[in-house]
């Protein structure tokens, strides 16, 4: 674990330098100093950026997983109770729109400060999308599909597992997709109540009014949630239906 | 082999039955075509015997055992079941797709794979070439051949047809019946077969089951059902032309033997020869073979003219359609009327001339039968 750190801080380092001297062999207008200081204070610190750029991955990838099992199991179920499925998209989406700041506030009398609470707000954050995209992926499969499959005797349980699942996972994944992303940018306020993560970077910047700190924090959060989207959906994309259908 | 008692089905919140009183009996080995207009119930009639509706009322007996004391999940694997819109899985191979009952029923993989190798090339899908590929990749016939496998291939007794040959064009449906017909006649099912055309009910039938909103109007075979619809809903049904749909009742095979034809000229034969067979030709025209008996093509009177040489392969034309002598005189009757000739020549499945169907042999069948 060190030793990727350290190896990825130089490779920081290296890029952070390579930045600096083409921004200032352009003759581009910028504030130099923020600028500067900026790629100064990352290759300096990169390895403190490195670090809190993993914590910030496992949070979300933590808090993730535990969505995606309730998520998707809450999703099936809805898709089976019709008259259920309205109540149940309702209070998600109430859970979504209430603000960050406020949510967390919420969960800290419940779980006290730290991680677990982080957690728990951005899991009730990422319910909505998963829940949504797997009860319309499920509900919007052609009927006649599901039609023969119970007419030549499937059973419920096996049409659901060998069927269902399988044709609604590209929107399912597209939902998961949507939750990450919007996962990560919540994260980085999780730091307020002790989550850990690049959020820590950004709020103690803000604090001491060290902008090198906040724009750090915010290019950090950046690259992880492009990363995450594309190795989704790549990822999806390589498993899919269409992936396999080309030729045969 | 299914009898149906006093079935009826009222759909909650509906107040008019889907289903009302329906009495029906199938014979083992038997196509009954559940006929009639959209929202006659006939769907509902059909999906209730695979028990997809529960009924309301009334009692369903396969083989003489209650179905609706049965497991509704054992009772519908041992019933092959084809949709119109077929409901092939999308993300399963072929092979897949046609093993679904056999992985239901668990059955080895080797016979499983042996099975469905068979039951492809039975619907005339050579199982090398397609049993990797995808549904998405198949055309709308092949993929209702598919569909056909799938429900045969655990070998069940009966099978469910909801107007399972529908989406697909005119030529093509024509083709998948005639084959689905030579199928049957080997296998000898009992079939359910609900579709709204009565031209496809006459065709497939060894009885037909008029239906109108919900009640049984009249279940008798093709043949009666034309010479003596039971009311005047039946006799619309049935249409006007009644004796061109008798068309439908008749193979070539049956008609081809009574006709009396010119021999077809070899291709090496003289042509003043040919020239003597034409003008005595009720059509004007010789068809010419090889020395295999497999079509060459044929020469009409104009040709002589247009062209020159000593042997009749010199002057034959290509044959625009051809027909095979399972197909049904209505099928002749269209071949005719889309090449826009008097007559179509019969070929078997290597292509090999069996004799020539002219208008006047059709007209000359409706007229004794009429």
């Amino acid at each position: 674990m060190e030793q990727i750190i350290g190896v990825t801080g130089d490779l920081f380092r290296t890029a952070a330098n390579l930045l600096f001297l083409t921004a200032q062999g352009e003759d581009v207008e910028y504030e130099p100093g923020l600028f500067r200081d900026t790629v100064d204070w990352i290759s300096r610190r990169s390895d403190m950026l490195l670090e809190l750029m993993l914590e910030h991955l496992w949070l979300v990838i933590l808090t993730l997983i535990i969505a995606v099992v309730i998520s998707v199991t809450v999703g099936i179920i809805i898709s089976y109770y019709e008259s259920f499925a309205q109540t149940v998209l309702g209070v998600c989406q109430v859970l979504m729109v209430i603000p960050s700041m406020a949510m967390l506030a919420f969960m800290v009398p419940l779980f006290g400060i730290g991680f677990t609470t982080g957690v728990m707000a951005l899991v009730l954050y990422s319910l909505l999308p998963i829940v949504r995209n797997t009860y319309t992926g499920i509900r919007e499969l052609d009927p006649a599909i599901v039609e023969a499959a119970k007419g030549m005797g499937m059973t419920e349980r096996r049409i659901l597992f060998k069927i269902k699942i399988p044709l609604a996972r590209p929107v399912i994944m597209a939902g998961v997709r949507t939750a990450a992303v919007m996962m990560i940018g919540i994260a980085a306020i999780a730091a307020y109540v002790g989550a850990g993560g690049l959020g820590e970077l950004i709020f103690s910047g803000i604090s001491r009014g060290h902008q090198p700190m906040i724009i750090a924090g915010a290019i950090g959060v950046s690259i992880i949630a492009i990363a995450f989207d594309y190795l989704l959906y790549y990822g999806e994309k390589r498993f899919s239906v269409e992936g396999r259908t080309k030729e045969g | 082999m299914i009898k149906l008692e006093g079935l009826s089905k009222v759909f909650p919140g509906h107040n008019i039955p889907a289903v009302k009183d329906l009495n029906l009996e199938i014979n083992e080995g038997d196509v009954c075509v559940l006929v009639g207009p959209s929202g006659c119930g006939k769907t509902t009639t059909m999906k209730m015997i695979n028990r997809l509706y529960e009924p309301t009322g009334g009692k369903i007996y396969i083989r003489g055992e209650d179905a609706l004391q049965m497991d509704p999940i054992k009772l519908r694997l041992d019933i092959g079941y084809v949709i119109q819109e077929i409901g092939l899985f999308p993300h399963m191979t072929i092979e897949e797709n046609i093993a679904t009952v056999p992985n239901e029923k668990q059955w080895p993989k080797d016979e499983t794979k042996q099975k469905v190798s068979e039951v492809m090339t039975l619907v005339g899908l050579d199982p090398k070439v397609f049993k990797d590929r995808y549904p998405s990749a198949l055309s709308g016939g092949q993929r209702q051949r598919v569909g056909v496998a799938r429900a045969m291939v655990s070998d069940p007794p009966i099978m469910l047809m909801d107007e399972p040959f529908g989406a697909v064009d005119p030529i093509t449906r024509a083709r998948l019946q005639n084959e689905f017909l030579r199928i049957q006649e080997r296998m000898g099912k009992t079939i359910v077969f609900v579709t709204h055309d009565i031209d496809e009910a006459i065709k497939m039938s060894d009885t037909i089951a008029v239906m109108r909103e919900g009640e049984l109007v009249q279940h008798a075979t093709p043949s009666d059902l034309l010479s003596a619809p039971a009311d005047e809903f039946v006799s619309n049904l049935v249409g006007r032309n009644r004796s061109i749909k008798r068309l439908h009742l008749i193979r070539i095979n049956e008609i081809l033997d009574e006709v009396d034809r010119a021999k077809p000229a070899s291709e090496d034969a003289k042509i003043g020869e040919v020239e003597k067979q034409i003008e005595e030709s009720d059509i004007r025209s010789v068809i010419v073979v090889d020395k295999d008996n497999k079509l060459k093509g044929v020469i009409g009177v104009s040709d002589l003219k247009r062209k020159s040489g000593e042997v009749a392969g010199d002057y034959c034309q290509d044959v625009t359609d051809t027909i095979t002598s399972d197909a049904t005189l209505n099928d002749a009757l269209s071949v005719m009327l889309e090449c826009g000739e008097g007559y179509v020549a019969v070929v078997n499945e290597d292509d090999q001339y069996q004799g020539t169907i002219t208008l006047g042999d059709l007209l000359n069948v409706v007229k004794e039968e009429g």
